[in-house]
């Protein structure tokens, strides 16, 4: 496989459509730092969902962290609702080995014990390294493991998927 | 020669001083600590990042205060933290700083965090230990206290943004204090354009000069326009008489009051790193005042100190 060509822009649109059958009165979306906090800020504005979206990062609690250290530019976590007893929709924009959502799960339960907690993707390309489905993904694909996908926004708003080698 | 602290991809490994710390370096700490702040505002407020890890606190000279402070950050990083009452224990008995290092190394420390009378106590360690030990100076002799340096930047960045505009008056006991030489440093590294050294002649040295700093020996020149005013505890207990007429003219003439620091911007913020001697650097109305940033320092250098341990433990040598 050489280059893959994913329209983001159709994607975000099939996973905003995915997301009506999930989301209930009061869930609460969340992205998953970077690509995911934009597709949830999107989201809770064409959405129309009361309220503010929430912005998780893995950061602190990265298993690979022995190796990679603290990288560096990454947001704080900013949940700005009740976590405790809350249905939580978790958004991001690639689920690969399933890493970064556990690290995740961990940061999100520091806030407190919410009462359920989903996860939708813009894409799923397999490898996964732990036991982590999303109940939601617009696309699936596979992927050589050097390979790199990752999401972007334009000065406009508007998405498209980058690919590159890992070096 | 490469400087002791960074690693040959010029990342941080061990905390010594400021000085030769390039500007990205001390913006990460400073941008790290922002992320660690909300940390003791969660309902959990403990991440994994040093679990299993043992932190030594190395304490050759007492201090409370700072101490407990780094305790608190290894803890909230989910470290193991031992803390050695050195002063009184194995150097008592006649034991080498080295062989002290030694015999804790042994018990398979990952970091420690030192505080010495001697200037230079902490890079000798660092010369010393593994490669996978990291070294945080936590206050050498009249040299350096990095951690308090860069707790003072991250309170003077989240009063006041940006660092390229502003005037910062040290005041006090400058020649005794480690304090000042770290604050020097970081203001020079993060651009400060007027770092202004106030006091006695026989408390600011004058080579001062050399490192770009304005020396003021009129406190009014020196508080005159500041954005910051940052107040330095009297060290009694390093002073050896002569220095000073008495604890009382200091004050005249060099402590805080409210009309003094009418002379400073109408928004300065007042600092000082503790412990406060009331009436002997700072009047209680300004220490309580509204201008006073006392108390917040203390809470961001909890934070800073989680950065600083997080950043060198996740760098190899």
């Amino acid at each position: 496989m050489s280059t893959l060509a994913l329209d983001a822009e159709a994607l975000y649109a099939e996973l905003r459509a995915g997301l009506r059958g999930l989301l209930a009165p009061d869930t609460a979306l969340v992205g998953i730092w970077s690509g995911g906090a934009w597709l949830a800020e999107r989201l809770q504005r064409d959405l129309q969902r009361p309220g503010a979206h929430g912005v998780i990062t893995s950061t602190l609690h990265r298993d690979d962290f022995g190796e990679r250290g603290l990288a560096g530019g990454a947001g704080a976590t900013q949940l700005p609702f009740e976590v405790d007893g809350r249905d939580i929709l978790l958004v991001d924009d690639v689920l690969y080995t399933g890493r970064t959502v556990r690290a995740v799960l961990n940061e999100l339960f520091d806030y407190g014990r919410p009462a359920r907690v989903t996860l939708a993707v813009l894409v799923d390309r397999g490898g996964r390294e732990l036991p982590i489905e999303p109940a939601f993904a617009a696309a699936r694909v596979a992927l050589p493991p050097g390979q790199r996908l990752s999401l972007a926004r334009g000065d406009d708003g508007r998405f498209t998927f980058s690919t590159r080698s890992a070096a | 020669m490469r400087n002791p602290q960074l690693n040959r991809h010029g990342e941080l490994i061990h905390l010594l001083s400021i000085e030769g710390l390039p500007r990205d370096v001390v913006t990460h700490i400073l941008d790290t600590a922002g992320t660690f702040l909300s940390v003791s505002e969660r309902e959990v407020k403990k991440v994994p990042l040093l679990r299993g890890k043992s932190v030594f606190n190395l304490f050759f000279e007492n201090s409370t205060r700072t101490r407990t402070t780094f305790e608190i950050a290894a803890k909230r990083l989910s470290a193991d933290v031992i803390n050695l009452d050195i002063a009184r224990s194995s150097t008592a008995k006649g034991e080498s700083l080295l062989d002290t290092i030694a015999n804790l190394s042994a018990m398979h420390a990952d970091m420690f965090v030192v505080r010495h009378a001697e200037s230079g106590a902490p890079y000798l360690i660092a010369r010393h230990v593994a490669p996978h030990v990291h070294v945080v100076n936590a206050g050498d002799g009249r040299h350096a206290h990095p951690t308090q340096g860069l707790l003072d930047m991250y309170t003077i960045r989240h009063y006041k943004r940006d660092f390229t505009n502003l005037t910062v008056a040290i005041v006090g006991d400058i020649v005794h204090s480690r304090v000042a030489r770290s604050d020097i440093h970081a203001l020079a590294t993060l651009g400060v354009p007027e770092i202004r050294a106030v006091g006695p002649r026989t408390l600011v040295p004058g080579d001062l000069r050399e490192m770009g700093v304005r020396v003021c020996h009129d406190m009014a020149e020196g508080v005159r326009g500041a954005d910051v005013v940052i107040m330095l505890r009297l060290q009694n207990e390093r002073m050896s008489g002569a220095m000073l007429p008495s604890a009382g003219e200091f004050f005249k003439t060099y402590g805080l009051t409210p009309d003094k620091l009418a002379l400073a911007k109408p928004d300065a913020i007042v600092m000082h790193p503790g412990p406060i001697n009331r009436g002997v650097e700072i009047d209680s109305s300004v220490a309580d005042g509204s201008h006073s940033v006392i108390l917040p320092q203390v809470t961001f250098g909890i934070a800073v100190r989680m950065a600083v341990m997080s950043i060198i433990a996740g760098n190899e040598a």
